[in-house]
């Protein structure tokens, strides 16, 4: 047995074997997990394996038309496999504590069931090498993540919020379907290796780009694509936004990269329209993150920037291809792909940390909370990790992979080989907006959440959460800080992934080793930072000893009653960029102003809907509706009726065929 | 690595706080005041630094750890600056862009410990420093892409050693231009901020420090003066580019036009009203258009 399929077998049967034998809350709280560990741990070794430069492949007879049971585990899956693997086993782990006040009310060995069916689907979906086994994949990760998306389905939101994916979900893998019917009609099978580019059509090509750029973009987020996003991720319970938003949306990253290496060279505006693309959702993303009040939502919305920042880095290496640019080419996929690893820790670590936040204060609106830092201090210091991680701030992992995606901006805009300094300006006035927006919308997540005064009686008598939760958070805390430090090793898990891109071996030394070289010093001024840090912290220390050291109220010009409610606001924090950004948010104000010489109750609220949502698909829907329920006289309730009609349809299908 | 890199090091580091010295210097002559000290803000240093400390009891420890963090930032900003042609310490392809993002870590603890101390003041100083460096931001980075593609170097060591051209020189004094109003907003000076206002309300970076004392307070006021050095001395690296300066004439030059940029500083100050905060956006969006000017014209007319 192939050391790929164990992993598989391990997902898939032990969920089956768990939804049959085990069904007590005592052995579903302990199997479900262990299912999910034991599958990763199985994962790793051919991962291990593929960063060692062997492929591990794997074929099973199956007897599916047009299909064949072949995985591989080469440099590009093992890149998205290595995520998928740690994230679902850490998310595991909170889970077994986090879904504790579900036990009794909920059917906790179906939510099990479906996690692990999902990990078991995402680690097939970056191995598969069929079509028509990928698509099936696909379909079980779409279908069981819309399971646990709608795991609290008593409450209405969560039903929407799962309607909303599993149409937009759908939606998506509709253009997939047709684009490997295009590939596979062509190259007369289905099978990936048999896909190639030699002698197809320019325009072919470019209609077959078009249609994985819609449906995987459909999955990564891609704006206007990403409209279920911001509603599913913040409605499935914590961990499973932390396994969604960290590695399942990475799989339409994966599906578009895949799809490209069959693609041979790209012409020069595919990679433009992804760096179109990465703009637009990198800015418009952390636009609208920074407008939310709920947490969840805006941690969500994050997503879609980090996707926008990690296709502006494709895009770049899609163009340095293209111009023959080979520095340009090796930075942009090395640095998006080093930030599908980065985002996938940071953001995972930020969705279980609003997790604890929620178990700890049992609310999401970030108005309400406030001075966590005391009360849930792991949480608190795992949050702030996430939070300088994801702002992409020097000595934490997040600044690695903008980094090498801004280098190879900087390589298009300079050198002997420059080839398009336009797209080059485009991306890095980009990146230094996404910059500084992301510091306005994480010191607002962090600094109104933890920091200050509850806001609420709920955050004040907030608790942290036990060792089950902690630890996954410290874990990928931990990683966010090593993955910074780590750069001389980075490379290594790059090179065989962006060799799998360029369609070629690339062993030349000089290649390689100016990134390394690049990433050595990174790490190093990074780790010249936190010693730097370290050694004032210990002078700061040595001066206030036997120094007279008081506490007292923080300075408020002299008032004599400040309470909790006189604090800034999220709300009001963000408010001059939500102003700034008007034309695209559309934010809702209502103020109820206090009038009379007595004034009496006043009120402010703000709301931030979707723009796309509003303006694009709710028009498209209802119109698509209205459309529909002409044919509703069809829609009578009667069996016979509708028996006949399948016996009618039958019989003129037969009769055409023998004709 | 070598003697004359680190002499350019420690002139800024022990030179920073004379900066807003003398920024407050000739604005008391063109005040017709005599004014404080030069030294004042060593002074201030000093007597913080053997003071005890009081903190606000909503804080936590983010608040005692920040000033560390920005002070540690801000330094090894620093180690990244060359003279003219005296290289910077360290030096590698990219380091620009370490550059600017080591103020980015300044500036998130900064607001994070304003955040901390929960007042409405300090929040309101941290929105408005958030919103005026997110724009500041691509302006500082474009001008930086204009002077990597005018140069063909990507580390500031490489970019102010080799020589533009004067084909480039238009484009150089716009990201100069561009730079002086990055340098303005990012140190809370006149047209941006008032560093002199009484009103908390009015405050941008005054105010998020409002709830610090004694050595803390001393590392964030050194830390500003560094910030002020650090940002001051890539402007006049810009500025004095073409001079054949060598050795320790060109960190004399830079030392030296540090205190020009100051007194600089000081006559925009007395002249100037401070602009309504809703107009600051416009100034910072007006150095962003002007560093894609500059790189429009490097693409343009450099190869």
């Amino acid at each position: 047995m192939s050391l790929l399929l164990l992993p598989l077998i391990i997902f898939f049967a032990g969920a089956l074997l768990q939804m049959v034998f085990g069904r007590r809350v005592a052995v579903v709280r302990v199997a479900g997990p262990a299912i999910t560990v034991a599958g990763a741990l199985a994962g790793l070794i051919p991962v291990i394996r593929a960063f060692g430069g062997k492929s591990v492949t794997a074929s099973l007879p199956w007897s599916m038309p047009f299909g064949s049971f072949s995985v591989e585990m080469d440099g590009l899956s093992a890149l998205f496999a290595l995520p998928i693997l740690v994230i679902c086993a850490l998310a595991a782990v909170y889970g077994s504590e986090y879904l504790k006040s579900f036990e009794g009310k909920k059917n906790l060995a179906g939510f099990w069931f479906f996690f692990n069916v999902l990990a078991g689907s995402m680690l097939l979906v970056v191995t598969a090498r069929n079509a028509i086994l990928f698509l099936l994949a696909w379909e079980v990760m779409s279908l069981s993540s819309f399971f646990l998306v709608i795991f609290e389905s008593e409450q209405e939101h969560a039903r929407r919020a799962g309607w909303t994916y599993l149409v937009a979900t759908h939606i998506g893998t509709a253009f997939l379907l047709v684009l490997f019917c295009m590939l596979g009609a062509q190259a007369g099978t289905l099978d990936f290796s048999g896909f190639s580019a030699a002698g197809m059509a320019p325009k072919f090509l470019s209609a077959a780009f078009l249609l994985a750029v819609i449906g995987f973009g459909t999955k990564a987020g891609f704006m206007p694509m990403h409209v279920w996003l911001p509603e599913a991720h913040p409605a499935a319970p914590s961990h499973v936004s932390a396994v969604m938003s960290g590695v399942m949306i990475k799989t339409g990253i994966y599906g578009l990269l895949r799809v490209l290496t069959h693609l041979g060279t790209p012409p020069a505006w595919w990679g433009w329209v992804l760096v179109a693309i990465g703009a637009a959702s990198g800015i418009l993303g952390i636009v609208f993150a920074l407008s939310q009040h709920d947490i969840k939502r805006l941690l969500a919305y994050s997503s879609v920037e980090n996707v926008g920042i990690i296709t502006a880095g494709i895009g770049i290496g899609m163009l340095g291809m293209s111009y023959g640019n080979d520095a340009m080419m090796l930075l942009g996929f090395a640095g998006a792909l080093l930030h599908v690893l980065n985002h996938s820790i940071f953001k995972s670590l930020l969705f279980l940390g609003a997790g604890s936040v929620l178990h700890a204060a049992a609310t999401r609106e970030i108005d309400r909370l406030g001075g966590l830092m005391k009360r849930t201090p792991f949480t608190g210091a795992a949050f702030l990790a996430g939070s300088v991680a994801i702002c992409g701030l020097p000595p934490l992992n997040g600044f690695l992979g903008e980094f090498m995606i801004y280098l190879g901006s900087f390589k298009a805009l300079t050198g002997s080989a420059a080839a398009c300094p336009a797209a080059g300006v485009v991306v890095i006035a980009a990146l230094a907006l996404i910059g500084g927006l992301a510091a306005v919308c994480f010191t607002k997540a962090f600094g109104m959440i933890f920091l200050g005064e509850p806001r609420s009686d709920a955050a004040a008598h907030a608790h942290e959460c036990g060792p089950a939760m902690r630890i996954p958070m410290l874990v990928l805390a931990a990683l966010c800080v090593a993955v910074g430090l780590a750069g001389p090793f980075i490379p290594k898990l790059l090179i065989p992934a962006v060799q799998v891109l360029a369609g070629r071996q690339m062993t030349d030394g000089n290649f390689f080793a100016p990134t390394e070289r690049l990433l050595t010093n990174i790490s190093l001024f990074a780790t010249g930072v936190l010693a730097l840090s370290a050694l004032l912290l210990v002078l700061r220390t040595r001066l206030l000893r036997n120094k007279p050291v008081s506490e007292s109220v923080t300075w408020d010009c002299g008032y004599a009653a400040p309470t909790a409610r006189m604090q800034y606001t999220a709300s009001s924090y963000a408010d001059p960029v939500v102003r700034l950004f008007k034309l695209f948010l559309q934010t809702r104000r209502k103020f109820v102003s206090p009038k009379g010489l007595f004034p009496e109750k006043s009120s402010f609220s703000s709301a931030t809907p979707d723009f796309y949502r509003e303006r694009m698909y709710r028009p498209a829907f209802n119109a698509t509706e209205k459309f529909l329920t002409r044919f509703q006289w069809l829609q009578h309730g009667r069996l016979n009726l509708y028996i006949l009609c399948i016996m009618v349809t039958l019989i003129v299908i037969l009769v055409w065929k023998l004709r | 690595m070598n003697t004359l890199s680190i002499l350019n090091l420690l002139a800024g580091l022990i030179l920073a706080p004379l900066l807003p010295g003398i920024i407050n210097r000739t604005k008391a002559v063109f005040a017709g005041r005599h004014g404080q000290p030069v030294l004042q803000t060593y002074f201030d240093i000093f007597k913080l630094l053997r003071k005890g400390a009081v903190y606000s009891r909503t804080t936590s420890w983010v608040f005692r750890l920040s000033p560390v963090i920005g002070l540690a930032a801000v330094i090894a900003a620093m180690t990244l600056l060359p003279a003219l042609s005296a290289p910077a310490p360290v030096s590698f392809a990219g380091d620009l862009i370490l550059f600017a993002y080591c103020f980015g870590l300044l500036r998130f603890f900064l607001v994070a410990a304003a955040l901390d101390t929960g007042s409405a003041f300090e929040g309101m100083g941290a929105s408005r420093e958030v919103q005026f460096s997110a724009l500041a931001e691509p302006a500082l980075l474009l001008g930086l892409a204009a002077l990597a593609r005018a140069t063909g170097s990507l580390s500031l060591t490489g970019i102010f050693s080799a020589s533009a051209g004067p084909s480039a020189g238009p484009a150089l004094a716009l990201v100069s231009a561009a730079l002086f109003i990055v340098f303005l907003a990012e140190n809370a000076r006149i047209p941006v901020d008032d560093p002199n206002t009484h009103l908390e309300l009015t405050m941008i970076h005054e105010v998020m420090v409002l709830d610090y004392s004694g050595p803390d307070f001393a590392i964030i006021l050194y830390t500003s003066s560094l910030k002020m050095w650090a940002l001051g001395a890539l402007l006049v690296n810009v500025l004095f580019s073409f001079l054949p300066l060598h050795g320790p004439a060109a960190v004399a030059c830079v030392a030296g036009s540090m205190i020009l940029l100051s007194v600089l500083v000081g006559i925009v100050e007395s002249i100037m009203a401070r602009l309504s905060l809703l107009k600051v956006p416009q100034l910072l969006a007006g150095a962003v258009a002007i560093s894609v000017l500059a790189l429009t014209l490097v693409l343009r007319f450099t190869s």
